[in-house]
Parts: C-alpha cells; structure tokens; sequence
C-alpha cells in the first residue's frame, strides 16, 4: 500500500469530562510519568471519555473511526475538529497544532477547509435547501449570486435537483442528509467530517447513500474522516479503519488487516462474522511462489475474493496472480476461494 | 415483630402525631400562652420587629428627592426614560384613539384622524386569515366587531395601544435577557431568582415605587407591565435556547460563524417556535397587567369596570368586564394561530414585491380608502353613537333579579361554607404558635430537601414574623389554602374526566383554555355582584381563577402515562376503577402535583386581587400600602407574599421530584 501524505493527525489526545479534569490528568502525568488506567479515573468521579488517543488520517483517505456506543469516537471527531476542547494532547492539521490556533484562525480554517456532517442532519428549519446548502458561504459574507450559483452546483451533485425551493421538513431523511452533504461540501473543504452520517436512515436507504458517497468520493477525493457504529459500514467504506473502545483507539488498519490480525479479542469479535470474501484480497489467500502448470487466466493481486470468485472457481485450472507491474507472484485456485467464501480455515 | 405489621411507616406517624399536636396546639395556645406568662407565643414583641419597612420608605424618599448622578438626579433619570417610553406609547394611542393634532386645547389641529373602526377590524380579520384561516378572520372580526357595536371602541383602543407598545418591549427585553442567560451562566444565576420574585411578588407591591419613579400615568402602567410580562420571556427563551439541538448548534461553529451569527442566523431561528410560545404568554400577560394598572393610570376597559364597580353600577362594570373577555380571546386565539402556524411550504420561486406582500399591501389599501372614505362618510371614521347597543341595563336586571329571587339561597351556601370551613380553618391558623408553626415548616423542608430546604423555609418564614406580619400571613394562608384546596376538589377529577373521555377532554379543554385567558380582574366583578364583599367572594374568585391548571395538569399526567403500563394492567384483568386508581393517579401524581403547585401560585397571585374586595390578609395589607403610597410598607408585604410562594412552590417542587424520582420516571434530580 502507498504511503499517503499526512493531513490530520492527533497525539496522545485526551478528553475526560468532570469537575477537575484539566489538573487530574496533568498531575497525574507529571507525578509519576504513567497514563491514568479507566478504573483511576472513574474512581476520581471523572469519565474518560477519549484516552491517549493516536491517529493519523492520510490525504485523499477514507478514514473511519468505528465504536459502540460510549466508545468516545464521537468525542474524538470532535476533538479533531476542536468543537470540544481536549484535555491534553495536540490536533496536527496539515502539521500545525490546531489546539494552539487563536479563536480567529479556527474560525477560518472551519469556514474554509472543514466540512462536517451530522447524524441528524442539523438543517436550518427556517431556511429552504437552497438557502442551507448557501449558508456557509452566506457567513463567509460571500455575495448572493455566487454563492447561489455554488450552492446549485453542489445541490446537482448530491442528485437533489430541482428540489432548490423546498424546505427540509419536506424532504425524506435521505434527501434531508444529501443536503447536509450538499451543504458540507458547498466551501470545497479540505477535511470532512462525517459523524455518523447514516445511522439515522432506513437500512435501504443506507445502503443507497454509502453507494452515493463512494461515488462522491471517486469524484472529490477528499481527505475524510468517517464515524460509524456499524462494522460493515466501516468495511464497505474505509481505506482504514480505527476501532475504539471506552475512550482508547484498540487498532488502526486496513480492513484486510483487521480480519486476518486482530489486535485482540474484542476486534476478532467484530470481524468474526464479516464475510471475508469482501475484505481480503487475492494477495491474502494466493500460493505465493511462481506457479506451476497451465492457468486458466490471471487476477490482480490487489482484487477482493468477492470480485474473483465467479471466474476463478467455474474454471478447472488455478489462476496467475500478478502484482501492480503486471509480474507473476502467485496462484489461486478453486478451494482457495471456496475456503474463503465459506469461512473455513485454508488447508495448507 | 408487631412493627412489621404496622400499616403506616414510621415516618407517616411521626408527622400524624406531629398534626394532632398541632390541633390540640391551636385550640389551646391562647391558655397556654396566659399559663406560662408567654405572650410572645402567640405574638411576637414589639422591641423584636425590624423596621425594615421604614428603611425602605427612607431609602425610596431619599431616591427620589436627593439621589444625584452629579450632572443629573436619579429622577431626572426615570423620568427620562418614561419619556422615552412615552413617545411610542403616545404613537400607538394616535393612531388608534385620538388621531394627531396639533397645538393644545381650542386651537387644536386635527392632522390626521385615528384609523377607522372599519379599517381595524380589517387588519385584525387579516392578520387571523394569515396566521390560520378565513374561520379565525372571521372570528376575530367579530370579536372587534363587537367592541363597535357596543361603544367599548374608544377604552379597548386605549387598552390595545398599551399591549401593542408593551408586547414589543417586553419580547425583546426578555429575548435579550434569555440570550443573555444561555450565553453565560453566572448571569443565568443571577437571573433566576430574580424572575422568581418577579413573578410572585404580588403586583400591587411595585406599583407604588414605580408611582414614585415614574409618576401617575400610562407610562407607568407601561412599566409596571413589563415587570409582570417579561419574565416568562426571560425564561421560555433561555429554554427554547437551550432546547436546541447540540448538532445544530456545532454545525454553526463548524462553518465558522461569529457569536452574532451564531445567535442570530442560528440559534434564535431554530428555537422560533418555543420563542412564539412566550410572544402567547407576553400578549396575555400584558391584557392583564393592563386591566390591572388601571389603578395607576392606564385608562381603558380596566379603568372602566374599576370606575363602574366603585359608583356599584352593575351593567356599566360587566359591559366592560365582558369587553375585556372579547378583546382577551381575540388576541389569544390570534397568538396561538401565530404559535401553531405551520412553516412556510416551498413556493415557486422569486416574486415580485407585490406578490410577497398580499396581506401587508392590502391592509394597507384598506386604511388609506377607508381613512380617505371617512373624510366623506363620518361613521366610516368613527363607528355612530346612534348604532350602539348597550347590554348594561339587561346585566343590571339580571343580576338584581338573580339576587332578588335567590337571594336565600346564595346567602344560605355563603353562611354554610363561612360556618363550616372559612371560620375554623382561619381560627385553626391563627391559634397555632409561631414557633411551632415555623418548626413545622422547617421540618418539612428538612424532609423534603435536606438542610437547604429547611434553611430556605426557617429564613422565609422568620422574615414574615420579624416584620411583624405573622396573623396577615395566617389569614393569607387561610384563604389560600381553603381556595387550593377547593379547587383541586374540582379541578383533579375534572381533569380525571378530560383524560378518560375525549369529547368531555375537548369541551373541558375549551373551557379551561377560555378561563386561563382573561384577566384576574374579570373575574372579581360576578363574584362581587353575587355575594358582594368579604372571605368568601374572595375564595371562589380565587378558586375559578385558580382551577385551570389543577384541570390542565391533571389531564396531561393521565394522558402521559406510558400506554404499555395501561395497556399491563387491562391484560392484569383490571377494572376500569382499578386501572384508575392502582395505576393511573399514582404514576400521575408528580404532575398532579405541579399542577396543585400552580394552583396555588395562580391563588396567591389573585389572592393580591382579591384585596380589591376587602379580604383581611397580606393582600389588603400590600393594597392599603398602594391607596396610601408607602413604599416600605407595599414592598414588606408584597415579598412576603412571595416568600410564601416560594416557600410552597419548593417543598412542592421538591416533593414531586422525589415521587418521580421513586416512580423512576426520570433519573433523581439534584436533591
């Protein structure tokens, strides 16, 4: 996997919530250089809502932050975004410290290179989609024309054409979170926020969007930061994925990884009942090796099972698999795929 | 063994035996008092009252005539803002009373007339087609039109040009001051109890300080009406703020708005409808004060029934009484249309300025053509004497023949309720030694919320003594205790009613709605007429202005019962009585309480009225400092009258947390 720039990026971030939180933690750290455990700090009557949290977020990546309930991961997007203030710990945004910005500079990097969207769509009630979709460029003092004719831009994007004039109340929860997209995306910002964007919708309809924002994404190539609960979510969408749980990242990587390596028992939890056949790529159950023999054809390394299997296991014959230059690295046969496709472990 | 099958808690028998002790107490604390050589028990010395209310007569004369900013006095002060609020006040009455003219006396020049009646009621029935439907133009048109019809037009546009002057203050006084309360807490802090006094110290209590600042006049009435009006404003807006969702306020800091753009462009929009609730409560707020502030120069229908009921000229004092109850539902339904109004559907795209203002563009058409018209047709201008109606002489043969021909009757149930309820209860109260009383108190306070509450009740209740208006304060509690709790009597299964059958809940709702919307003064003048002064006029004024919310809560904590825990009970095999009683009351009871909390809140606020009618309480006391202008004396008195709301209004509140905190209803609060 190439290695990506770094756009956002946050270091030993905390976040407790409580009376006395600041002064807990920092005496904590300075006194005996050791990280206060979850029991320490439940028992100080605080809640330790984010803990040491690191991450880094690539550009053009879709990074997803996955966690139930009560895992912080909501605490964190917001901490990157500075709408809550940490505890400690630094937020690099193209490498300066965002926990050191004045009011003033937040305020122009957020009118300027953050886009955020919101689990239940925060629509201003009062105003049409149109004028939604226009209002962070209205607060930026941009003039009518322009920012109508961006708005109408992006309005066409998110498929919500010719519903300009309507009012959010007016619209089905899908259409009302296209328009928190529309909106988000009106000031072509840098980083994108999602929390949670469709939790609220109907499954089908879900699936709809996801399918929308990949789309969107193929087009924009934003540097994103995406929040879900849902496991397969995360899978379908992310690059990367961090899984968190009572405040502390567990693991960070690619969906692959997180099936064939997790960190411990409560990721293998998680990734015990994902179909792995949408996860793993040829690379992960190819015979290494040059193969031997006649192929019936060639696969990409870099090609998911599901993407495969068809071909590989109606032919007699394994497969070629080759790398990015087009090389010879591999083979995979019909019980590779059919190992993987059932969930049973590869005899080898 | 036995305490087990005890069928009361230790606590229940401790505050049964605390109540006996009380009877046996009250009977004989006069004997006791004599026995130990202890006057002090039954009243407090002399040498042992503070004079606070001298201080504040003092302190009030010393404002006025000798306090100085060094370049101006402090009343140069006040009385430059009643200027200020003067110059639209008199712009309001222009344009609907008197026209404007100039020059003074003889050589007056009329300029402009005053609008039209026509004209008025065009705008009101337009205003009701835009918020709601050509039901409600209809309606509200009538309404005006009938204050034409029977020559209340002159003192109802007296009245409107107040309400249209303090409305608009008091909602942006109040919308400041909420935003002011959400944005920073030490000042919401400081703010609450504040309002709280505001809105219990009786109003009588500020009219005189206000006479003082502000001098006899519409303007002062003004003033007096923003005291009363705003503070639901205040607090309804720092709710409705509040009440905003976290997301959308993040949205706002996300896309980098200023702390302006943050209030303006997206936390007062989004909290519009909650706003549109207390513009509801201000409006009505505000008929009422201004009925009220009559007394104090603000003229109009108030002024009138005070006028009528004073020369006992019964027709002239319900014609008005009755105008006031139109011109109340009038601007209540209007409100409410405007609260309830649905938001805007999408249109077609941009209109001309014509198109975007029909209503506005009308309304106006209408009063030049008719302003013009009347120029031409004089009873286009002002509605003619010649086509009133006057109902005063069918009210005055009505009530004369009412007490003519029941005069028995109305005697016998006055006497029977004086006998056996008024008279025992207030003797019961006054018999009982402060110092138990205020044990007592504390005691409860102590039970219900811990050594806050009880310091809270001792302080309060040691200030009514030490100012030496402990029997006022009795009698006060007296009335309003028997008025509560009559009013519960009827109010609670009235509510029973409402929640249990539909179409009774739409009538009884009607009503209670109707009765919640006209001014306390309205309802002193039947009771007045029918069982002239006294306790027991008070108590039922008090009563039926009191019954709405025992009624409205009631009804509300039935109809809020989970269904599922109704729906356990009938599988259970429940009858309709036991569903009622095992399950319905009692998860209804928190909210059973704070209805009897508003009950009495409402009660003490009428209570103050009621003085009007010569009852012998706080009330009267607060009154007699206002006829006599003794600040100190009004303002002792007045927060006395506070301090016993607030102390009701605690151990209430208090007592309900905790019933719904055992119900696990909702998680404990902060006691």
């Amino acid at each position: 996997m190439q290695q990506r720039p770094v756009k956002l990026a946050c270091r030993d971030v905390w976040k407790l919530f409580g009376e006395g939180a600041d002064r807990f933690l920092a005496d904590r750290r300075a006194a005996r250089g050791m990280v206060p455990g979850l029991a320490e700090i439940q028992a100080a009557g605080l809640v330790g809502a984010v803990r040491a949290a690191n991450i880094e977020v690539g550009e053009g990546e879709i990074f997803v932050i996955m966690g139930l309930s009560g895992s912080g991961k909501s605490t964190l997007v917001r901490c990157l975004s500075r709408l809550i203030q940490p505890t400690a710990g630094e937020i690099l945004f193209e490498g300066r410290d965002l926990l050191r910005a004045s009011e003033r500079e937040m305020v122009r990097i957020r009118r300027h290179k953050m886009g955020m969207v919101f689990q239940h769509f925060a629509l201003l009630p009062h105003l049409t989609v149109l004028q939604n979709v226009a209002f962070p460029l209205e607060v930026q003092g941009i003039a009518r024309a322009p920012r109508e004719a961006r708005a109408r831009e992006v309005i066409e994007l998110v498929g919500l054409k010719g519903r300009e004039a309507y009012y959010p109340r007016e619209l089905s929860g899908g259409q009302q979170q296209r328009v928190g997209i529309a909106r988000s995306l009106a000031v072509e910002p840098e980083i994108w926020f999602l929390d949670e964007p469709f939790s609220a919708l109907d499954p089908l309809i879900r699936r709809e969007m996801q399918d929308e924002f990949l789309r969107l994404q193929s087009v924009l190539r934003k540097t994103i930061v995406f929040i879900t609960h849902d496991f397969d979510e995360a899978i379908r969408l992310a690059d990367r994925i961090a899984i968190m749980k009572d405040g502390a990242v567990i693991q960070v990587d690619t969906p692959e990884r997180l099936v064939l390596a997790p960190a411990d028992a409560y990721v293998a939890e998680f990734t015990k009942h994902i179909p792995r056949a949408k996860v793993l790529t040829v690379r992960a159950i190819m015979r290494a090796g040059p193969p031997a023999g006649e192929m019936a054809g060639e696969v990409s390394a870099a090609d998911r099972i599901e993407a495969v299997a068809d071909r590989v296991e109606a032919a007699d014959r394994p497969f070629a698999v080759t790398d990015a230059g087009g090389e010879v690295i591999g083979s995979i046969d019909r019980c590779a795929v059919i190992d993987t496709l059932i969930g049973r472990e590869p005899r080898r | 063994m036995k305490a087990r099958t005890l069928p009361l808690s230790p606590l229940a028998v401790t505050w049964l035996g605390l109540a006996a002790a009380t009877a046996v107490l009250a009977q004989t604390s006069g004997e006791l008092a004599k026995a130990l050589d202890a006057r002090w028990l039954t009243k407090l010395p002399r040498e042992l009252r503070l004079p606070l209310k001298d201080e504040i007569s003092a302190f009030m004369k010393w404002l006025v005539e000798e306090a100085n900013f060094g370049l101006f006095t402090f009343t140069d002060l006040t009385r430059g803002i009643a200027w200020l609020l003067a110059q639209p006040y008199e712009l309001a009455k222009g344009l609907l009373v008197g026209g404007f003219v100039q020059g003074l006396g003889d050589e007056a020049v009329q300029l402009l007339p005053p609008l039209s009646w026509a004209a008025v009621i065009f705008v009101v029935a337009a205003l009701g087609h835009y918020a709601k439907s050509l039901r409600l133009a209809v309606f509200v048109g009538l309404c005006f039109l009938y204050l034409a019809l029977f020559g209340q037009w002159q003192s109802a546009m007296v009245t409107l040009a107040s309400i249209l002057i303090a409305v608009p203050l008091g909602v942006a006084g109040g919308l400041l001051l909420g935003i002011a309360g959400y944005r920073w807490p030490w000042f919401d802090r400081l703010l609450t109890p504040v309002l709280d006094l505001m809105q219990t110290v009786p109003v009588f209590a500020y009219l005189v300080p206000i006479l003082f600042l502000f001098g006899f006049g519409p303007v002062s009435a003004l003033v007096a009406t923003l005291v009363y009006a705003m503070p639901p404003m205040v607090r309804i807006t720092t709710l409705a703020l509040r009440g905003v969702p976290s997301e959308v306020r993040e949205f706002g800091v996300m896309v980098g708005c200023t702390s302006r753009q943050m209030t303006w462009r997206i936390m007062v929009p989004s909290a519009m409808p909650g706003l549109m609730v207390g513009v509801n409560q201000v409006i009505m707020l505000s008929l009422n004060m201004v009925i009220i502030a009559s007394m104090i120069g603000a003229g109009g229908l108030g002024y009138d029934v005070l006028t009528s009921l004073r020369r006992l000229d019964i027709g002239g004092g319900l014609e008005a009484g009755v105008a006031i109850v139109v011109l109340a539902i009038a601007l209540d339904r209007l409100s409410q249309a405007f609260v309830k109004r649905p938001p805007p559907e999408h249109g077609e795209g941009p209109l001309s300025f014509v198109m975007r203002h029909p209503y506005a563009l009308t309304a106006l058409g209408v009063i030049l053509v008719t302003g013009l018209l009347g120029l031409v047709w004089p009873f286009l201008q002002s509605y003619p004497a010649a086509a009133q109606f006057t109902t005063g002489p069918f009210w005055e043969n009505l009530v004369r023949s009412i007490n003519v021909n029941f005069f028995d009757q109305l005697e016998a149930v006055k006497t029977f309720m004086l006998l056996n309820l008024l008279i025992p209860v207030k003797r019961f109260l006054l018999g009982v030694p402060w110092p138990w009383f205020i044990l007592l108190v504390t005691l409860a306070g102590w039970q219900l919320g811990r050594w806050k509450l009880a310091l809270l009740c001792l302080l309060l209740s040691a200030f009514i003594l030490v100012n030496g208006l402990w029997e006022d304060a009795m009698v006060t509690l007296y009335l309003c205790g028997v008025s509560v709790l009559i009013a519960a009597a009827i109010g609670i299964p009235v509510g029973v009613l409402a929640a249990q059958n539909a179409r009774a809940g739409r009538v009884i709702g009607g009503v209670i709605d109707t009765l919640q919307t006209l001014p306390s003064f309205v309802y002193l003048i039947p009771v007045v007429m029918l069982f002239r002064v006294g306790d027991f006029s008070a108590m039922i004024a008090v009563v039926l202005y009191a019954l709405a919310p025992a009624v409205r809560y009631t009804a509300h904590g039935i109809r809020s019962i989970d269904p599922q825990l109704i729906e356990a009970g009938t599988v259970s095999g429940c009858t309709r009585w036991q569903l009622l009683w095992r399950i319905k009351l009692p998860l209804a009871l928190p909210e059973i309480m704070l209805g009897v909390n508003q009950t009495i809140m409402l009660a003490l606020s009428m209570l103050v009225i009621t003085a009007l009618v010569g009852t012998r309480d706080l009330g009267q006391e607060v009154y007699v400092a206002l006829t006599k202008a003794d600040t100190g004396r009004g303002i002792v008195a007045g927060v006395s009258v506070a301090f016993i709301a607030i102390i009701a209004d605690r151990l209430i509140a208090a007592g309900a947390a905790r019933a719904r905190a055992r119900l696990g209803l909702v998680a404990q609060g902060a006691h």
